[in-house]
């Protein structure tokens, strides 16, 4: 009897039955709906036959395009569970008045805030931040791929992973109780005893070695990749504000991975870093957590900015206004958000001169974020604005963003802050950033890359519908929430007493709704898109008349990117080849180096998620077995020479044939 | 100068209307409160000097320079003007550095720690002044209030007589929590092992919103107490009121009512074990617990090792 126990709790650790939750009818029913859509799939993909290309043409492809791509749909994935968190919590703040409960116990919302934090930030934002930049950096300056393929293919699983941990904390056991950022002393083992925060910790672990590594792949990329003629001040602001944003993951993400790290010795060894007791201060744990937070949102914000560039000089078939100044603003915003982070918790007790301190270091980011703006104005200033989705989604963006900046500066004022400070203005604020900055950037990227990774545009009318919808949806439930933080309503609760609050969330209710009509717009547009593609076909590689490398290539492009390495003469270098009568060689071409596909990237990061399943639930033997099996495969990696190959001369003789064709019948 | 006279009253019409909304933020009754408010407000009108010219240019821009108005002069080489670069890096810069002066002053006016040196705008704080000292503990999930001086102790309920400094005194039982009356003072973090400061002044009597601003758990939402301001003879009244009661809080008390427990009814205590706020700062309520300030001069207590 007690040797079958301990048996079992060698293997299963403290998993058992209960840890499933069929007693909560709407995770019930969550689990069976996924369980049966995954049947579908699985089913799906069986009967037509794609497990052989899914396996050999995405899971273990190292191309950086086929990376770039599977991030965005993991990033959207995400972005549906993390909405689906976020309308639950809107109807349940809208109903919870007068002594109702709602339909949400405290011991459910509560995760459902902390889960809707976690996964937007990390698994939607990230992602799809991380995938534009994939996709598009080695193309806009004329690489084939980025330095380390097989590292860009591991990077992405160890992300795919992390946010599957989180997926599953939904069906067994359940997720953390504590904010996104899982503050202790409430995120100790004393306050929060079960496995909600051990799936927080291993899943944003997982994930944070694949960021951190993307991050160095893409640095080296940039830096040492560029095609000839290419020199720092002639690189797309695309390109720049992702060495920027790389920069900043390199520097911060090692500081998240190590303050989690203190806080698994905490849990986990009985360590004393963040208790109450024994010389332990969870301040530290708040100081070290935002010297990564901060950076954090700005490396979500660089590269909308630079998308946003991108777009506001090809619509306006123009000239990006002060290059130059556009690149010392990201370099000094850059430089800046590590000296802000406090800004986070002057509430916490510092002195008037510290707080001072940190609320104008936060100030000044404002001049060249200011700045920033004040360039695409007059980018857009005697041009000729061409209205497509991605230009709808910039002018979106200004409009929007600066209320949420000023918002911001507004909060970097110590005393104003400490009214309010984890008030639902602050929520009002940071989404306004995020969603206004980072989401509307990133759509605008989406629609703006979406023709050259697919050869056909995404259908306009639906894409318009999505922009009125999320724009409009983004006031209507925003907009309360600043009123509410005026009045004093603090933000997680989940029940209300004063019932003249009530009105306030149930139109930001509403404006989830909408939100929710854009989001289901954009994904009828995707559908539309597909079933219109031929109509929607572009054959030239530019459709939008664009001004950057990427646009010289076909859409798709070719595995190699690009037959000859370009010659960069200009930092618009596509515009600058168009005027000056580029022709694109037909002939003269050679084999082509290239990496070769692995299964080692997929193989590492899934043993890397049992073994963080199996820390989660004290499965001290699977999870030994699990990190075994890891050292073993990265070793056994290490001897596989067979790296890379050669595309022979007569592939890429077809492959620009064709493209010959194509271009000749399109003229 | 009527255009001028005319510019100034539209810049004034956003303040108005948000100084019109009548929420607490920027109506506070308590002077802290109101000083923040105004700040809110100030701070706003002087960044919508630059954001509303920002976002009318976008859309004049964007209407004007449409595709199809080629009446509209396009220039598709212009990059560069040191005018206007000079121009777009220096507004933002004027306005922060306005900004800057005032964050810099006000938050060392209104520093949380700093005592009280007005009431209101048209009173100082007379010499001599002594301020009423609260303690507050919170707890999971209610808030614990000692007043050292009067020897009482509440349980979510503040009772303080308007047009008197409160010095609080705060800290926490186990999760980080913050302390926050809306309509008298901003927030400040109730951290546990920890003692954090607050000083504020109500000016008018009426009963008011506090609350825990930081969650902390499952008890959260229900962390609220009310804050009643009452003139100096209803208080002194309430003070005697509860000095007659018999419950006394002592350590055993104490530990009794930290367990968490959720929407606690209001308590009164007609005395209070002194030290006791300082006890649970020091995390040793617990009967043999070491106190954490003495924990640092323990090796001293320690026979010092045999000389050689």
């Amino acid at each position: 009897m007690n040797t079958s126990s301990d048996l079992q709790g060698l293997i299963f650790g403290r998993l058992t039955w209960d840890a499933i939750p069929f007693h909560e009818p709407i995770l019930l029913a969550t689990f069976i709906a996924v369980g049966l859509g995954g049947i579908a799939l699985l089913a799906a993909m069986t009967y037509f036959r794609v497990w052989g290309t899914f396996w050999r043409d995405w899971v273990t492809s190292i191309d950086h395009k086929k990376i770039g791509i599977m991030y965005i749909v993991l990033g959207l994935v995400m972005l549906l569970r993390g909405f689906s968190d976020a309308i639950m919590m809107r109807a349940q703040q809208a109903f919870a008045f007068g002594g109702s409960e709602g339909f949400l116990p405290p011991h459910h919302y509560d995760q459902i805030f902390t889960a809707h934090g976690v996964i937007m930030i990390f698994f939607v934002a990230m992602p799809l931040v991380t995938g534009l930049m994939n996709f598009v950096v080695p193309l806009q300056i004329g690489a084939r791929d980025v330095s380390f393929p097989f590292l860009n293919n591991f990077s992405f699983w160890m992300t795919a992973f992390g946010a599957g941990l989180v997926m599953m904390s939904l069906f067994v056991g359940e997720f953390a109780r504590t904010g996104w950022l899982a503050y202790p002393p409430l995120s100790g083992i004393a306050f929060s005893p079960d496995v909600g925060v051990d799936y927080y910790i291993w899943s944003l672990q997982i994930a944070g070695v694949g960021t951190l590594l993307s991050g160095v792949n893409l640095i080296a990329t940039i830096v040492k990749m560029r095609a000839p003629g290419m020199t720092l001040m002639k690189m797309p602001v695309f390109t720049w504000t992702a060495l920027c944003t790389n920069v900043l993951i390199v520097a911060a993400f090692p500081v998240l991975t190590a303050v989690l790290a203190l806080l698994s010795l905490d849990r986990y060894a009985g360590t004393n870093f963040f208790t109450n007791d024994l010389g332990g201060n969870a301040m530290m744990y708040v100081n070290l957590i935002w010297i990564w937070g901060h950076p954090e949102v700005y490396i979500l914000i660089l590269p909308a900015f630079g998308i946003f560039s991108e777009v506001v000089s090809t619509f306006c078939s123009k000239r990006l206004f002060g290059y130059a100044s556009m690149v010392y603003a990201t370099v000094v915003i850059t430089i800046l958000s590590y000296l802000v982070w406090l800004h986070h918790f002057f509430t916490m007790g510092s002195g008037a001169s510290v707080n001072s301190f940190f609320g104008i270091t936060t100030m000044i980011i404002s001049i060249p974020t200011g700045a920033k703006i004040f360039n695409w104005l007059f980018t857009m200033y005697r041009g000729r604005i061409r209205f497509e989705l991605p230009m709808m989604w910039t002018i979106g963006f200004m409009i929007t963003f600066v209320i949420g900046g000023m918002t911001g500066v507004l909060l970097a004022v110590p005393p104003a802050d400490f009214v309010l400070h984890n008030s639902l203005f602050l929520i009002a604020h940071f989404h306004n950033v995020i969603i206004g900055g980072v989401l509307f950037g990133l759509l605008a990227g989406i629609t703006y890359w979406f023709p050259k990774a697919f050869g056909y545009k995404l259908d306009p009318f639906w894409g318009k519908c999505s922009f009125w919808f999320w724009i409009v949806g983004f006031w209507v439930a925003f907009t309360p929430l600043y009123v509410l933080g005026l009045m004093g309503v603090t933000r997680r609760m989940s029940r209300f007493e004063d019932p003249s609050l009530q009105i306030w969330f149930q139109i930001a209710a509403v404006g989830a709704v909408l939100i929710a009509l854009g989001i289901a717009c954009f994904l009828i547009q995707l559908v539309v898109s597909y079933i219109r593609r031929e109509s929607l076909r572009d054959t030239s590689g530019d459709p939008w008349d664009g001004r950057t490398l990427e646009w010289s290539t076909a859409s798709p492009p070719p595995a190699y990117n690009f037959a000859f390495t370009p010659r960069v003469h200009d930092n618009d270098a596509w515009a600058d080849m168009k005027k000056h009568g580029y022709v694109r060689p037909t002939g003269g071409f050679i084999a082509i180096h290239m990496p070769k596909n692995t299964g080692a990237g997929f193989i590492i990061a899934a043993l890397s998620a049992v073994c963080g399943f199996a820390l989660i639930w004290h499965m001290w033997l699977v999870a030994g077995a699990a990190f075994a099996a890891l050292l073993l495969t990265i070793i056994v990696h290490t001897f596989n020479y067979k790296r890379d190959f050669h595309i022979p001369a007569d592939d890429v003789v077809r492959v620009e044939g064709a493209r010959t064709r194509l271009l000749a019948g399109h003229v | 100068m009527p255009p001028l006279k005319h510019l100034r009253g539209l810049l004034l019409l956003p303040a108005t209307l948000l100084a019109g909304c009548g929420t607490v933020l920027l109506n506070a009754p308590g002077d802290i409160a109101a000083q923040q408010g105004r700040l809110i407000v100030v701070s706003t009108v002087l960044m919508l000097l630059i954001i509303v010219p920002v976002i009318a240019l976008t859309i004049f821009f964007a209407w004007r320079y449409r595709q199809s108005n080629t009446q509209a002069t396009y220039t598709p080489e212009w990059n560069h003007s040191t005018q206007l670069e000079l121009l777009i890096w220096a507004a933002p810069l004027l306005i922060i550095i306005a900004l800057g002066a005032v964050t810099w002053i006000s938050t060392h006016t209104l520093d949380p720690y700093r005592p009280l040196r007005r009431l209101d705008a048209a009173r100082p704080v007379m010499p001599g002044t002594k301020p009423l000292v609260v303690e507050v503990i919170a707890l999971d999930w209610k808030w614990l209030f000692i007043y050292p001086e009067q020897g009482i102790a509440t349980v979510n309920e503040l009772v303080a007589p308007v047009d008197v400094p409160i010095q609080f005194k705060i800290t926490a039982s186990t999760v980080m929590n913050s302390f926050y009356i809306p309509a008298l003072a901003g927030q400040i973090y109730a951290m546990p092992g920890m003692q954090t400061q607050l000083h504020a002044v109500m000016n008018q009597p009426g009963e008011y919103e506090g609350f825990s601003a930081n969650y902390s758990g499952a008890g959260f939402s229900g962390m609220r107490f009310k804050f009643r301001g009452v003139g100096i003879v209803d208080f002194d009244q309430w003070v005697a009121a509860t000095k007659a009661g018999t419950q006394t809080l002592d350590r055993a008390g104490y530990l009794q009512i930290e367990k968490p427990s959720q929407r606690d009814a209001v308590r009164r205590y007609a005395n209070v074990e002194p030290e006791l706020f300082q006890a649970v700062v020091n995390r040793c309520v617990g009967a043999g617990a070491v106190c954490m300030n003495q924990a640092m001069h323990a090796p001293a207590a320690h026979p010092e090792p045999a000389q050689k």
